[in-house]
């Protein structure tokens, strides 16, 4: 540890001498150690250890569970389509190995562009690097579908960080959350790339894969002499759908689900693989046990609002049980505690509606906020036909709801307090 | 003595394109653009922009519009009575627009047919109301007449890069002919290329008109202002 404090120091005044390498420097410094500045004079402030490059690091932490488990079951989902090692159990590493080389890319060029459209704005108006985007780097990979191509990728962050982050003024400027912004733009830009039946499994080889010669193991596992023509989407064996519980829900109501097979014959959505996340979907948000994990540690170090979980969970739960006793249609009749279960609901609620810059500041007003994006995502899931999931339109829309309700807030506050003076 | 007679003041007759008239010409093309700097014309140009013809029809009519109704209520600006001057200023658009849908759908009818009502609808472009109001009141004529053209080229500029924007990356075209070929079996569609779907949606001309006035003022340093 010392040694690196001592390179550091040592490389400093090389790296003085530039703009933007000092403001690179200066960010990977701060990363890695403490700053150990205190406050100066006569003054009652004290700085807290936990400054914000240490909070995102605990929330990137808290997102490592999700990370890994969504490896394993892009692997999984992917072997399933095609027939091979149904088993949980079975082929556990090369499930692995293909989820990780899958992701790999993904998550590097996530980084690669937010990163240096960053250092490029940090360098230009002279501020330290500001790390907000670690966190939004860890959580674009993990609510994008696994095979989303590269460059709708790049373009959707570099949007994201550009229009809906640098144009407000940089980390904590900003209006909307950065993760779910990126995920809008494909959402409405590319929709067939992140919505309907065939985009949740991945089911071609990338250029990693075929390095490691993933590609040619399949081919040898199936007995096939070449990939087959018109990828390996066409080779996916009968009774295999990639189609979600909420597409299928949409259509059929919970009969549809509860029907769905795989091609073993075992309920691909029972509750257990819905709860345990061995489901086609997005990377990050299938698995329920991950996301409680990184639930905890984050109402264990404070970081996110259980006001905000709590009121969001009570705005569903409502919404549903109100859809349950109107009963129009197949969707609105679906149990209320199956929604909590289905779709993104539950990563939505952990890590993108507690972003504590975007959500509500006050303490009523988090309430507030929360319960208003449990209502209006269960709108947008079961009333709109042409949105499946709604907790990312729901969360951006309170979003830009939040100021004014921290207003109404102060507002009272004030005339309570002007009562009482 | 007192009855030296006193020079006869010379009216001193100002060049058609002195350097004032000049300005009023170059001046909404950037420091004053009626649409990234007075915000003035933004609902016409989310709405037409999808593609680039209409756009740039529809900055010709503008331009048309503004620039004739500035000339004509520059003219009756000292015998129209204040009360009533808005209802005089809207015939006055109303029968300059009548004249453009009539002329389009005459020689124009496929365009005409494209932008319908938008043609309709300059009637409340707040830029031909606003430049009547706040420049043709109080000038003469001929200025009123250049300050017209100016502001409707500065926002025909806006509309023209929107809508090439949009159509280029929308749907690939540009005035319907192709440019970015994403069909089957073509090098776009090879590597994987999709035409944007926000291209096609007006909220694409709402980033692309903000991101314009954000490289005008990184350039333009005396447009921002620090309140």
């Amino acid at each position: 540890m010392q040694a690196l404090r001592n390179f550091l120091d040592s490389i400093e005044p090389a790296f003085k001498k530039n703009k933007f390498l000092h403001t690179v420097y200066d960010g990977f410094d701060t990363f890695l150690f403490a700053p150990k500045e205190t406050t100066q004079g006569p003054g009652v402030h004290i700085r807290d250890g936990i400054d914000l490059k240490r909070t995102m690091v605990l929330v990137v932490l808290a997102l490592q569970a999700c990370l890994l488990f969504g490896m394993w079951n892009v692997g999984h989902q992917h072997y399933t389509a095609l027939g091979l090692y149904p088993g949980l159990g079975e082929a556990l590493f090369t499930k692995f190995s293909y989820g990780l080389l899958q992701m790999l890319p993904i998550i590097i060029v996530t980084h690669l562009v937010g990163l240096g459209i960053e250092f490029f704005f940090a360098a230009q108006k002279g501020h330290p690097i500001e790390e907000g985007f670690l966190v939004s780097a860890m959580l674009i990979p993990l609510i994008m579908p696994p095979d989303i191509p590269l460059w709708i990728l790049s373009l959707a962050i570099a949007f994201a960080v550009i229009i809906a982050k640098e144009a407000f003024g940089g980390t904590g400027m900003n209006i909307l959350n950065i993760a779910l912004t990126a995920r809008v733009f494909i959402f409405f830009a590319y929709p067939t790339e992140i919505s309907g039946d065939t985009c949740w499994v991945a089911y071609d080889y990338n250029f990693l894969h075929k390095l490691f010669g993933m590609e040619g193991g399949t081919l040898q596992a199936l007995g096939m002499a070449a990939v087959p023509e018109g990828g390996w989407i066409s080779r996916v064996v009968d009774g295999f759908s990639g189609a979600t519980p909420l597409g299928l829900a949409a259509k059929g109501g919970w009969d549809a689900v509860a029907n769905a097979t795989l091609p073993n014959g075992t309920a691909q959505y029972s509750l257990s693989n819905m709860f345990f996340g061995i489901i086609p979907g997005s990377i990050g948000e299938t698995s329920k046990p991950a996301i409680l994990i990184g639930l905890g540690m984050l109402i264990m170090s404070g970081i996110a609002s259980w006001r905000i979980m709590l009121s969001m969970l009570a705005g569903a739960v409502v919404t549903g049980l109100l859809f349950n006793v109107i009963g129009g249609n197949a969707f609105m009749a679906v149990p209320f505690y199956y929604h909590l279960i289905i779709g993104s609901f539950l990563f939505a609620m952990v890590y993108m509606a507690t972003d504590p810059v975007t959500a509500a500041q006050t303490q009523t007003g988090k309430l507030i906020y929360g319960f208003m994006i449990g209502v209006i995502g269960m709108i947008v899931r079961v009333l709109n036909p042409a949105y499946p999931e709604g907790w990312m339109l729901a969360i951006l829309f309170l979003n830009v709801f939040a100021p004014t309700i921290d207003y109404f807030i102060y507002q009272r506050n004030i005339q309570r307090r002007l009562k009482r003076a | 003595m007192a009855d030296v007679a006193q020079a006869p003041k010379v009216e001193e007759k100002e060049p058609l394109f002195s350097k004032k008239n000049r300005k009023l010409l170059s001046d909404p093309l950037d420091d004053n653009n009626p649409i990234t700097v007075q915000v003035l014309g933004i609902c016409s140009a989310l709405a037409v922009t999808s593609q680039l013809k209409p756009s740039i029809v529809m900055a010709i009519c503008v331009v048309f519009v503004v620039s004739f109704a500035n000339l004509a209520v520059s003219l009756m600006r000292k015998v129209m009575p204040g009360r009533i001057r808005m209802i005089v200023q809207l015939i006055v658009i109303a029968a300059l627009v009548t004249i453009v849908d009539i002329f389009l759908k005459a020689f124009a009818f496929d365009v005409s047919k494209e932008l319908s009502v938008f043609i309709g609808l300059i009637i409340t472009n707040c830029i031909v109301m606003g430049r009547l109001e706040a420049f043709a009141m109080g000038n003469k004529p001929w200025a009123a007449f250049l300050d017209g053209i100016g502001n409707g080229i500065g926002y025909g500029i806006i509309l023209i890069i929107v809508g090439g924007l949009r159509e280029l990356f929308g749907s690939g075209t540009l005035l319907g002919y192709t440019i970015l070929n994403v069909e089957e079996g073509s090098f776009l569609a090879n590597i994987g290329y999709q035409h944007n779907g926000i291209m096609a949606t007006p909220a694409a001309a709402m980033f692309i008109i903000g991101v314009l006035i954000w490289i005008q003022r990184s350039r333009n340093t005396k447009l921002v202002d620090i309140s």
